[in-house]
């Protein structure tokens, strides 16, 4: 099991050496301590092995994650598996602005807050926040789910596309296009799989979170709803 | 007495101001109640470098043998940081152009072109298709605000990564990709439903400013292991600082984009009024590196409305090390080509002004998704074309850079040149023809 001390060697060391490593490696666990802020670590990964990174790290933690599966204990700052492609990222504590940015899949765990632009432009992965969300989370969400166990900011799902938002506490306002949307079984369904992916089986029920999606009345411009953008 | 005759009379005077192109584009509006929409770039008259002119070598400095005596074009991008640096024959490279926008046979034509040609391409914004990386030796991945197709597989395949912050036709400004060019590939590429607009946005999701503009080229460097060069694409409209800021942040390259640089799909009023003319933006981008200590360290790409062998020396002779071009390569495949004359006017339009790119009905088949207009483009004649086109660049650009005595493309210099005009003189910072005079900088 590999340990790495970022107060001892340089990120580059450790970004090259996960980097290297082939999918059927033996070294499938790695520990990386004295992160102490430090942006772009795990960021690039392409093997099924886990990292478990122990502090807060700076920006772009786990960026474009493919396979593996990144868990942080402690904060992380801005665009936290941004553009992640497939694996988990397991966030301990808060979560700063945009995070899962852009992500195309896999699974994105905050277990505390997330800030601003949670979920912005996401492209396919499922975030789950179980605690609160800031404003203009979803922005531009174009497909995936975004479910938050506490509250939303403002403008949430501003100019949605295809994404799915679930929130249980409230939402202080619906961006443009974005609208409440009736819970069916297959959304309950769906729901329940995220929850128990994120490891809330029977700790919180799909019944109590309200749905948010496109009115997809922006798919198209049209002059008349100029005002909208 | 009465004069019986008819009077004269004033002649029917047309307004400078309310042109018959203004009153049509008022009708128009009238009528729709929406903005124009077209493809391009700025069609308005602006100083450029057909306003400057080289000086050429007499008694007090002497040329180079034009077919005997060796005059270098070749460049290198991505010296400064990238363990992997660019090598191209030439100084004209491919600029960024999406698939989606352009058929996929334009975009091979462009890659077999370049690959002929020794320089690059680019990708655009909707990702990297296999035909263009594999027609392609040396293919530049754009990294956009959308991030549509964007994915770490072809960050690491690309040679190059362009951060692009911005383009000349419209600087500060996103795109739209309308429904009818989303084809289920694009639509795949992109994660969206077939026939939806899709809206390109104008800042990047995940960072603000310079000082994060630095980390997330941090990320991209630790994601491709230092290896891959990193331009920063700028449309000019402050070229002082944002070259000074790319450069700050870490850029390989700046890419800087002028106001004559073309685009897929915008709004006519933001192409011909936000930015600035591309001579107007290369002194003031040059001087920044200067002022840094790093001219040549960081290389500087010129787009912009880059026609011809005398543009790409005027431009080098000005400071850059390389540029790009983008309509220009679209017309040497074949885009506006007056043999589709009579689909063009049934378009409403006519063969030299066709630029509705945005709604895919281009009869010569590039701007377009349509199969069948698409099949009308053969990718490796058009591929060839390209290819001599970048080739007489080239050479003409060795011809004028011979006659300035300079082995090299590089070795072209401001003291060079002379501007025809005030405005091109105060802009390109050289004197006004037959005096010593650069507005701005000296006396008469």
């Amino acid at each position: 099991m590999p340990s790495f001390d970022l107060r001892s060697a340089p990120l580059r060391e450790l970004n090259r050496a996960l980097h290297a490593l082939r999918p059927d490696t033996n070294e499938t666990h790695w520990t990386v301590t004295g992160p102490d802020g430090r942006h772009a670590i795990a960021a690039g990964l392409d093997a099924p092995i886990s990292v478990e990174i122990e502090g807060n790290v700076g920006y772009y933690c786990a960026g474009m994650n493919k396979l593996a599966t990144v868990l942080v204990n402690g904060n992380a700052g801005v665009g936290v598996a941004e553009n992640m492609i497939s694996g988990l990222v397991h966030v301990r504590g808060d979560a700063s602005q945009s995070a899962g940015a852009t992500a195309h899949g896999g699974m994105l765990i905050i277990d505390g807050n997330a800030g601003a632009r949670c979920g912005i432009s996401m492209k396919g992965v499922d975030i789950v926040v179980k605690g609160s969300i800031g404003h203009m989370s979803a922005f531009m969400a174009q497909a995936g789910t975004l479910t938050v166990l506490g509250d939303a900011g403002e403008a949430l799902g501003d100019s949605l596309y295809e994404a799915k938002l679930y929130v249980r506490g409230s939402v202080k306002s619906l961006g443009a296009d974005c609208v409440e949307k009736p819970m069916r079984d297959e959304h309950l369904r769906e729901l329940a799989d995220k929850l128990a992916a994120a490891g809330l089986a029977g700790e919180v029920s799909p019944s109590e979170f309200r749905r948010y999606g496109s009115a997809r009345t922006l798919y198209h411009f049209h002059v008349d709803n100029a005002g909208a953008y | 007495m009465t004069d019986h005759r008819q009077p004269p009379r004033t002649k029917p005077r047309l307004s400078a101001t309310f042109t018959p192109d203004v009153m049509s584009e008022i009708r128009r509006a009238a009528a729709t109640g929406i903005y124009d929409i077209r493809g391009a770039g700025a069609k308005r008259a602006l100083p450029h470098f057909d306003d400057l002119l080289f000086l050429g070598a007499s008694i007090s400095r002497y040329p180079l043998e034009g077919y005997r005596e060796r005059c270098g074009t070749e460049v290198v991008l991505g010296s400064r940081f990238a363990s992997k640096p660019i090598h191209l024959k030439t100084p004209v490279t491919i600029a960024g152009m999406s698939f989606g926008s352009l058929s996929a046979n334009a975009k091979e034509a462009l890659g077999r072109g370049a690959t002929i040609a020794g320089t690059s391409t680019t990708t655009g914004d909707g990702g990297m298709t296999p035909e263009e990386r594999g027609h392609s030796k040396t293919l530049v991945y754009q990294y956009l605000p959308s991030r549509y197709g964007m994915n770490p597989d072809d960050l690491r395949k690309a040679d190059a990564i362009e951060v692009v912050i911005g383009q000349g036709a419209k600087p500060g400004g996103g795109g739209m990709l309308l429904g009818q060019k989303i084809t289920e590939r694009v639509a795949g590429m992109r994660c969206l439903p077939p026939g939806v607009d899709q809206r390109s946005a104008c800042r990047h999701p995940d960072w603000t400013g310079p000082d994060d503009l630095a980390i997330k080229i941090e990320e991209l460097r630790e994601i491709t292991d230092w290896e891959k060069p990193i331009y920063v694409k700028v449309g000019a409209s402050r070229p002082y600082y944002d070259t000074a800021l790319a450069a700050k942040s870490g850029a390989d390259v700046v890419v800087l984009d002028g106001m004559q640089g073309g685009t897929a799909a915008t709004q006519d009023v933001f192409i011909e009024h936000v930015g600035i003319p591309t001579l107007a933006a290369i002194r003031p981008a040059v001087q920044a590196l200067q002022d840094l200590g790093l001219h040549r360290k960081v290389q500087l790409v010129v787009s912009g409305g880059i026609r011809s062998g005398a543009d790409v020396a005027k431009v080098l002779a000005l400071g850059a090390d390389a540029v790009a071009i983008g309509t220009a390569a679209l017309i040497a495949l074949g885009d506006n080509d007056p043999r589709w004359q009579a689909e063009y006017e049934a378009l409403g339009t006519t063969a030299g002004a066709y630029d509705d790119w945005h709604e895919g009905r281009d009869p010569a088949g590039i701007t377009t998704q349509d199969p069948e207009l698409a099949k009308r483009l053969d990718p490796e004649l058009a591929g060839r074309r390209l290819a001599n086109y970048l080739a007489v660049m080239t050479l003409e650009a060795q011809t004028i850079a011979r006659a300035c005595g300079k082995s090299h493309l590089h070795n072209l210099e401001p003291e060079d040149l002379v501007a025809l005009t005030i405005e091109a003189a105060a802009m390109a910072q050289v004197p006004l023809a037959g005096t010593g005079w650069i507005p701005g900088k000296t006396g008469m």
